[in-house]
């Protein structure tokens, strides 16, 4: 069934995955994106999943894109539809002209079909069930089937396939003939059968270069593996378990000790988030470097611990992959929408640090510098990751450490200044830049031990009512605060290749989008200057770039444009020249979004382009 | 709190310890609980016992939550880091800090608000994980900075200050770590110094998760007739099962017991538990046994005291978890972060 004007496109199409929670089709699919990887071609794979076990709809997206545009798209080319339970919204969801590819084992009535879609079809059923008899088989060979079928209709290298294949299955070759087997039977029904390729295809490029291919969630875990993190201690919550999960197989392949064989490392999988952050806290009270990895509910749960981090002065480390809230939500879609409960989390005056990592290498990066910026901060640190990053995998640059680099501990007071007589207050602000020094239980018979409260004390840690004294002490806390502003990654700012009057400020996962819905923007005759913020506080530099600018746009994936609320407080920006461009449905923001949104608004504004007004 | 400084000065003759501290050395501020409270005969008791133990007092952190029991680590051991963490969490806190830091003491000090209420949880997870520590439940059966309402543990059928009966049933949380795997359990009352020390001394040897519930008497809300945890009622009620002595180190084991009335046993670091039964027929190696016991006696009203329960051989979080044997803070980029090199193998492996 032909449609009149077939899509047709080389490496620049994105094609839907409709399957059951469950029925394994998620390695077929991730094979799918890989097999694309090596031939050069950019793809950006998303798990579009529910919060169910097994049996309800899930979906795996993956655009493919030579130009390097690794944010969602919107829109799908080709539907592979392997789901009854969805059919109708599928096929509904295919671009004029696109293709769906299904099961045509059993008949199916006219009207289940568009007009304007290219329908091809494979009797993937009948293919499986006259070669396999075990019904597990079955169900995990149609996977490769169609598989199979698509290297076929895209004209992918199926040498490719096979080489991931054999990665996959080394040492287990019975599994791995039998995968390339039903690879096969795919695709010599395709070539056989079908008119192969299809408008969409896949050619061989370079345009994947040396870039790796992983999720957040496993970066951020590696990042603490390297940031000398010892302790974690953490509760399952999505999106954040495989976090944990990382984490407990990068220490199992690297932080054994290779003569004792005893672990360098200890995970305890709390009773709760209270206790995971509370662990936390007490470890980091005792010397060692500790995180804890959770979602917006976790957040929420443990609010007075972080709280007594903030005014007792704790290192802490949370790393919180955000999903849709309030409540319980959709704990299966992204947003950003922890931040002001991060940035201002427990009761009473309080202020954290965040990081806004835009992906899996930054998340390694920003996760180990997390560790640093909490021993010298004596604070909570929040990684603010969220499921687009963090259950994705996404391509990004190759993961660099410095052998040179030692950790910064801090101000710690060891056993020899004191025995050399150097005064000790632990809230003694010594340096002026609000940090006080600290000592580690246990280091001298006589001097430096402290009791460590969150009630209010002086600056010799002694418990204190004083107004005086908690003023001096709520002052010194602010200092600090101030000094986090240099300390933390600044953000960074691109500007368009003219003079704008508008600019954009975006953080986190909107990155990729974001750069895409600037080249649209400019289609349309909009040029803005861009800011991404990569931590709070903000640096000084981020006034200025509003200053600098009539307006400007802040993009973010939540309802109450939390990031724009803590630019106007935190900052004393006038909300007007803050405009809101709010993504929040719980998919990832796309480019197409962004632009339409941005564009229309200036359209509204009777704002001439730029461009005509320049010459 | 310090409004009252204690005077540094002492008897030049007063007995000193293996390390050449006194008492003194041992104690913390001044006290700023209610005169006469049961709590500071358990600050007395652990002042002793670290005393006798020559323990190196800084070697020794003290962690506790909320309360009145959450304040005395301020009156004991000031050459000590202390933790007041938050309300039922000191759990967790020493938790961490023990996985930071296998080879300092970890006193747990708290109290039957704190442990059976909002920390009911933590103090159950800490205890089944065999987190190596001494965890003290100073049980009051009431609230006493917030003006006595009643606590978990407080007796069903016993009377408030102000009147009331009690209508819910109590926790035992003896009974609790009992069941739920501490691996040396002990009850006490503060106002039996010579029961109390020697149980912190054996706990604090006791190389796993080590139980003592304290009842102790608060003379501002709990003490009149009606209370079931007043000192009167406690006297009365007592059914110690065991005295014990504690034998550490190579000192020649010198026993002047009737044969045949005492049980010694042996701990893992060699210390010696000298048992003096009082109920012939009681084991301490009993889990089972001992919870049918304490239900049994209960019912008839009685509070059982003494060691009710330990393993010579217990294991705790660091073996489960089979941490090296250098304290986790210890470490640094040497031998934790795995460097570039190792980095790079990673990246290959993700294209």
């Amino acid at each position: 069934m032909p449609a009149a004007n077939p899509i047709s496109s080389v490496n620049d199409f994105v094609i839907r995955f409709a399957n059951v929670n469950g029925s394994g089709s998620a390695s077929a699919n991730e094979l799918f994106a890989r097999s694309i990887l090596r031939m050069g071609v950019p793809v950006s794979p998303r798990n579009i999943f529910p919060s169910n076990i097994q049996g309800l709809p899930t979906w795996y997206e993956v655009r493919v894109s030579e130009a390097g545009h690794l944010g969602a798209r919107g829109g799908t080319d080709m539907m592979v539809a392997m789901n009854p339970q969805t059919w109708d919204k599928d096929v509904a969801s295919i671009e004029p002209g696109g293709y769906l590819l299904y099961d045509s084992t059993k008949p199916m009535p006219k009207s289940k079909f568009r007009d304007d879609i290219n329908v091809i079809g494979v009797p993937l059923t009948a293919i499986t069930n006259s070669t396999y008899t075990d019904p597990r088989q079955r169900q995990l060979f149609k996977n490769i089937i169609y598989l199979g079928a698509l290297s076929a209709l895209l004209d992918i290298d199926p040498k490719v396939i096979e080489k991931l294949i054999g990665e996959q299955y080394k040492g287990k070759e019975k599994l791995l003939s039998s995968n390339v087997h039903a690879l096969h039977l795919g695709r010599d029904y395709a070539l056989q059968n079908l008119k192969c390729p299809t408008g969409l295809r896949i050619r061989k490029s370079d345009k994947v270069g040396d870039r790796i291919f992983l999720e957040g969630n496993s970066a951020a875990a590696l990042g603490a593996v390297y940031g000398g993190a010892t302790v974690c201690a953490w509760y399952p919550i999505t999106p954040s378990s495989s976090l944990a999960d990382a984490f407990t197989s990068h220490c199992r392949r690297l932080r054994y000790d290779p003569e004792t064989k005893k672990a360098k490392y200890a995970i305890v999988q709390g009773e709760d988030e209270l206790a995971s952050i509370g662990i936390v806290i007490g470890a980091a009270w005792n010397g060692a470097r500790a995180f804890t990895a959770t979602s917006g509910p976790g957040i929420s749960l443990m609010q007075e611990f972080i709280g007594l981090s903030y005014f007792a002065e704790i290192p802490a480390v949370i790393m919180d992959v955000q999903r849709a809230g309030p409540s319980t939500g959709m704990p299966t879609r992204t947003q950003q929408c922890d931040i002001i409960s991060a940035a201002y989390a427990s009761h009473g005056d309080t202020k954290h640090v965040l990081l806004f990592p835009e992906d899996p290498a930054e998340a390694f990066e920003m996760a180990a510098q997390a560790f640093d910026l909490a021993d010298r901060l004596q604070t909570t640190i929040f990684l603010m990751l969220d499921l687009d990053i963090g259950m994705n995998h996404r391509l990004c640059r190759p993961l660099k450490w410095d052998d040179a680099k030692q950790y910064d501990r801090g101000k710690v007071m060891t056993a020899e200044m004191l025995e050399a007589g150097t005064e000790f207050g632990r809230y003694l602000d010594v340096d002026g830049d609000g940090i006080t020094y600290r000592t580690y239980p246990g280091t001298h018979p006589k001097k430096g031990s402290f009791f460590t409260r969150g009630t209010s004390r002086d600056r010799y840690a002694r418990y204190t009512e004083e107004g005086a004294a908690y003023q001096d002490n709520m002052q010194r806390l602010l200092r600090k605060f101030e000094t986090a502003k240099d300390l933390v990654p600044r953000p960074l700012q691109a500007n368009a290749g003219k003079p704008t009057k508008y600019g954009v400020i975006y953080f986190g996962s909107t990155s990729p989008a974001m750069d895409e819905a600037i080249d649209l923007l400019e289609a349309r005759g909009h040029v803005l200057d861009r800011l991404r913020l990569r931590a709070f506080p903000f640096h000084s530099s981020v006034s200025s770039f509003i200053a600098e600018h009539d307006f400007v746009y802040v993009v973010e994936q939540n309802r109450d444009s939390q990031l724009r609320s803590l630019i106007v407080n935190e900052l004393s920006i006038d909300p007007v020249r803050l405009v809101p461009i709010l993504h929040y449905d719980g998919t990832p923001i796309t480019a197409r979004f962004i632009a339409r949104a941005i564009g229309d608004h200036l359209d509204q504004l009777k704002v001439t382009p730029l461009r005509k007004v320049v010459s | 709190m310090t409004y009252v400084v204690k005077p540094k000065f002492h008897h030049p003759e007063l007995p000193k310890n293996k390390l050449g501290y006194t008492h003194r050395d041992y104690e913390g501020a001044v006290s700023t609980l209610c005169a006469g409270c049961g709590h500071d005969s358990i600050t007395a008791s652990i002042i002793e016992a670290c005393f006798e133990l020559s323990i190196e007092p800084h070697r020794v952190a003290k962690i506790s939550g909320i309360g009145c029991s959450s304040k005395t680590p301020t009156y004991f051991l000031g050459n000590s880091h202390g933790f007041n963490s938050v309300h039922g969490r000191m759990p967790s806190v020493l938790t961490g800090a023990n996985l930071a830091n296998r080879d300092l003491i970890y006193l747990g000090v708290s109290g039957d608000g704190d442990s059976a209420s909002i920390g009911f949880g933590q103090f159950a997870h800490c205890m089944r994980r065999g987190v190596n520590m001494v965890y003290i439940v100073e049980n009051n059966g009431v609230y006493g900075l917030t003006k006595g309402q009643f606590s978990a543990t407080a007796d069903r059928g016993s009377k408030s200050k102000r009147g009331v009966v009690n209508s819910d049933n109590a926790i035992d949380m003896v009974g609790i770590a009992l069941q739920i795997g501490a691996s040396f359990v002990a009850r006490s009352f503060s106002g039996d110094k010579k029961q109390l020390t020697p149980l912190i001394k054996a706990a604090i040897e006791h190389q796993g998760a080590a139980f003592i519930d304290v009842i102790s008497p608060c003379v501002a809300f709990n003490n009149h007739a009606g209370s079931t945890k007043s000192f009167d009622y406690v006297r009365e009620h007592n059914e110690a099962v065991n005295f014990l002595d504690v034998i550490t180190g190579r000192a020649p084991i010198h026993v002047d017991y009737a044969p045949g009335t005492v049980e010694m046993v042996e701990q893992h670091d060699g210390t010696i538990l000298a048992l003096r039964k009082l109920n012939a027929e009681y084991d301490v190696h009993d889990r089972q046994a001992a919870m049918s016991f304490l239900h049994h006696h209960a019912a008839k009203g009685q509070i059982v005291t003494g060691l009710l329960y330990v393993e010579q051989d217990p294991q705790d979080l660091h073996q489960h978890l089979n941490t090296v044997e250098a304290p986790l803070n210890t470490l640094g980029e040497k031998e934790l972060c795995p460097g570039s090199a190792a980095l790079e193998k990673i990246n290959a492996a993700l294209r």
